[in-house]
């Protein structure tokens, strides 16, 4: 049976800190739902400006057409978050009162909060700021799960998991499967698979 | 399988420059070149991964121009090739460009230029559209995904019927985004390299390859520039969708296309505004702008960066008044788009929506309300050199030194991930003073060193990592000694073109196929040159600064510091700490200790934290890698390390 999209379009932001696994999450998500028969265009930046700054992909997830590689201002449906405040960044730009968002609660400080130039907001405003501009939201702990599994990198996949979880896109544990299978080497599939599972277990 | 070899009428995830490598591997490539850089580097690392399966020679080259060189030689010899690089590259390359384009080639070649609107990871926004219109030579653009791939492998044959390079350009959107990809047929046989040179002047398949006599083939390359209009008047590639007789037409290429697009639709005008694609953009084809100028009176053109297509088009049409008559033309001569920046799907709507006198459905007011009063909450995220980053501790050794010798020396930048030190001058202790091209910091210090007649009397320094150091920085550094230029030139030496993803340069035993080959290497260069050289751990700061300062002590001579650590992202690196960091409580005396937090507000190192509540330094394990450099800059020594084991 194939699962189907909410929309005929749908916009998905992927969000996070340079280093934490953006670019990775966003293949494996459109792998999957290219994979599922969907048009997939995804437009990312990465190179230098991947370097400690906030890094965002876009994925526009479409049943028909090629959509430009950039989403508009006001028209996310999903996002995703591996770093708070990033959540707070996309959502201001593209956040409508119909977005749902997943963030992952760990903190990463901008280098500007650590010199003590700027604060960063608490975990009360974070809430507050998701309550009411959203329309669902989730704010998981996906590092301290990656961590117990060994490696924060894996928060990233934690983060897919959670997102499966939430059924808001039609993809489950085995289009991820599958989608490893094909883009990772066979020595990474198992913890990959862990990590998705436990994303999976957190909603 | 690698999903470049995916067979053919299967559909794919491809990135742009994936989606390129593609098309050069259904027409046939034999021989790819390229140098790094920000947005194209991918072309010629896919292909590197598929050479030996598809028995190419691929090379990343020292410069530009010489991976051209490396390209033509092949299309020479009847092979089909392709040279890439990002936009500041085809300057670089253009000098053997223009005689090339003037002497012709044979077996079908491209050079692809992917470019960085709104530079995004560039110190430059400039684009190469205009070397097509100056150097005569044919250019395209691909619109989307598909299209990278189809008309990449249309490009081979376009170059091969006019027996001249073709210019393929894409953006960073375009480069950088992926989309969905049918695939094509791979030729089952490679082409035999074969040199014929006997024939006379002007044969081009047996003659020398020169560029001369000058004015009878620079006739003959116009003629093929003709040849190539004639080609773009029916090319599919160039279309219109819209309604028959619209209100207003859009005329765009590349990424442009697909704001466009989006723009008609969010503000949906579909049945009032029609789009001519155009994917073949020099030279622009005459009887197709007859024909689709005289849909409407009104124009509009959307492209980045600056009004190339605009000027083209505004010329031809003053050229055909009679047949399509006046128009009105909307586009960045008139400011309806900014000519500076990348443009996206909401600036191409609020033009649109301008014009067409349309608004577009926006937010309502209560949630603009929330966002207003959460925007303010949210800190900037500047970027930094990356935790264990061997920038930061070379910069920190500067800057120690600069200090030390107290005579406000000068330092030029150069390009690479410690351009940034210019960029954000914060991250590099506010030391580099110039940034420039590749190579231009050495060249801009061997000036500065000549002033001292004229009153500036200051220590100069230039420094460039391992890659530049090849590509551009021997020549400036060969001057600076002939001509007694007393500079200190440092290199961050970091084992590769790290900025761009760890591609070899000439300094490694290693070859972009993989292949052992001769390592160059700089300190040899430099004591050929006749420089003094020293090199140095820049993790060691008390070392290096100590070589650093008397180097700038020594009048009257180049002086070469090698500063060695690999990149902190590189493969051998990633995830393996040397030391594990701790802040001892006990001993960092927080606000208190009179350093003004050296460790936080000045070292700057994301690892390196402020605990707000105790208000003490603490290390972000998760995200430390363990250089163990933040423990010599602690004048508590409240910073220990010890030696991580496995």
């Amino acid at each position: 049976m194939k699962m189907s999209l909410a929309k005929e379009h749908v916009n998905i932001i992927i969000t996070g800190v340079g280093g934490q696994g953006n670019v990775m999450a966003s293949r494996v998500l459109a792998g999957m739902l290219v994979s599922a028969g969907y048009v997939v265009t995804i437009g990312e930046t990465f190179g230098m400006s991947q370097r400690g700054g906030s890094v965002m992909s876009h994925l526009r997830v479409s049943s028909t057409s090629v959509l430009s590689p950039q989403i508009p201002q006001g028209m996310a449906d999903i996002i995703i978050a591996l770093e708070p405040v990033e959540a707070l960044r996309v959502l201001v730009r593209y956040g409508n009162p119909d977005v749902a968002v997943l963030s992952n609660s760990r903190v990463v400080y901008p280098m500007g909060v650590i010199t003590g130039d700027f604060t960063y907001p608490s975990l009360d405003e974070i809430k507050s700021a998701f309550k009411k501009l959203t329309a669902k939201n989730w704010l998981i702990d996906a590092t301290a799960v990656a961590v117990d599994l060994g490696n924060p990198v894996l928060s990233n996949i934690v983060m897919i998991g959670a997102l499966a979880g939430t059924a808001l896109l039609p993809i489950d544990r085995r289009a991820f499967e599958k989608e490893i299978t094909r883009s990772m080497s066979a020595d990474k599939r198992g913890i990959n698979m862990t990590a998705f599972d436990a994303g999976m277990k957190m909603l | 399988m690698n999903k470049l070899l995916s067979p053919a009428k299967t559909e794919v995830l491809l990135m742009g420059n994936e989606a390129i490598a593609r098309g050069a591997l259904e027409a046939g490539v034999s021989v790819a070149t390229g140098y790094p850089g920000t947005p194209s580097s991918e072309v010629i690392e896919n292909l590197a991964e598929v050479a030996q399966e598809r028995n190419l020679y691929v090379e990343w080259s020292t410069n530009e121009k010489v991976a051209l060189e490396v390209a033509a030689a092949a299309s020479f010899a009847g092979l089909r090739s392709m040279c890439v690089m990002k936009q500041n590259g085809v300057n670089v390359a253009s000098d053997f460009l223009l005689h090339l384009a003037s002497s012709g080639t044979r077996g079908g070649i491209v050079l692809v230029t992917c470019e960085d609107p709104g530079a995004l990871s560039s110190v430059n926004e400039g684009e190469s559209r205009y070397f097509a219109r100056m150097l005569e030579i044919p250019l395209l653009e691909p619109a989307n995904f598909q299209e990278a791939k189809d008309l990449t492998k249309w490009a081979f044959e376009l170059s091969e019927k006019i027996r001249n390079v073709v210019i393929l350009r894409s953006v960073t959107r375009m480069s950088h985004a992926s989309g969905n990809v049918i695939c094509g047929r791979l030729p089952e046989k490679s082409r035999t390299a074969r040199f014929v040179s006997d024939g006379s002047f002007m044969d081009p398949l047996k003659g020398p390859v020169v560029s001369t006599p000058v004015v009878a083939k620079h006739n003959l390359q116009q003629k093929k520039l003709q040849e190539a209009a004639k080609l773009f008047e029916k090319i599919p590639f160039n279309n219109y969708s819209g309604p028959r007789r619209p209100e207003l037409l859009i005329i765009t290429s590349s990424a442009c296309f697909l704001y466009s697009n989006e723009a008609v639709s969010m503000l949906g005008l579909q049945k009032r505004v029609g789009i001519l694609k155009l994917s073949c953009t020099w030279p622009l084809p005459p009887n197709l702008f007859k024909k689709y100028l005289r849909l409407t009176d009104k124009i509009m053109i959307v492209e980045e960066v600056l009004p190339f297509l605009e000027e083209n088009i505004k010329v031809m049409a003053m050229g055909m008044l009679k047949e399509t008559g006046i128009k009105t033309f909307y586009g960045k001569m008139d400011k309806t788009l900014p000519s500076v920046g990348e443009l996206n799907p909401d600036l191409v709507a609020a033009a649109l929506g301008r014009i067409m006198k349309v608004k577009y459905k926006s937010l309502p007011a209560g949630y603009k309300k929330e966002i207003q009063k959460v925007a303010p909450l949210i800190p900037p995220r500047e970027q930094t050199f990356c935790p264990g980053c061997p920038h930061r501790a070379s910069f920190w050794n500067i800057n120690t030194a600069l200090k030390l010798d107290g005579r406000e020396g000068i330092v030029c930048g150069d390009i690479g991930c410690y351009a940034m030190a210019a960029l954000f001058p914060a991250i590099g202790f506010n030391t580099v003073r110039t940034l420039h091209s590749m190579g231009s910091g050495t060249g801009l210090a061997s000036g500065f060193a000549k002033l001292e007649a004229f009153g500036l009397d200051k220590p100069v320094l230039a420094l460039c990592g391992d890659s530049t150091f090849y590509h551009a920085v021997i020549p400036a550094l060969i001057n600076a000694q002939h001509n007694r230029a007393d500079i200190t030139f440092i290199v961050l030496d970091n084992a590769g073109t790290a900025m761009t993803g760890f591609q070899p340069h000439p300094g490694l035993a290693i070859s972009t196929m993989g292949e052992a080959v001769p390592a160059v290497d700089i300190a040899k260069i430099c004591v050929a040159i006749g420089a003094k050289v020293a090199i140095s751990d820049p993790f060691d700061l008390e070392g290096t600064s100590k070589i650093m300062t008397s180097f700038m002590a020594e009048r009257g001579s180049l002086k070469v510091l090698i500063l060695r650590q690999i990149c902190a992202l590189s493969p051998e690196k990633k995830g393996k700490k040397k030391y594990l960091m701790q802040v001892k409580e006990e001993l960092c005396l927080g606000e208190n200790c009179g350093c003004n937090r050296l460790c936080t507000r000045i070292f700057r190192c994301p690892a390196l934290t402020w605990d707000m509540a105790k208000k003490k330094a603490l290390i972000d394990e998760v995200i430390c890698a363990g250089c163990g450099v933040c423990y010599s800059i602690c004048p508590q020594k409240a910073i220990t390390r010890t030696e991580a084991t496995g």
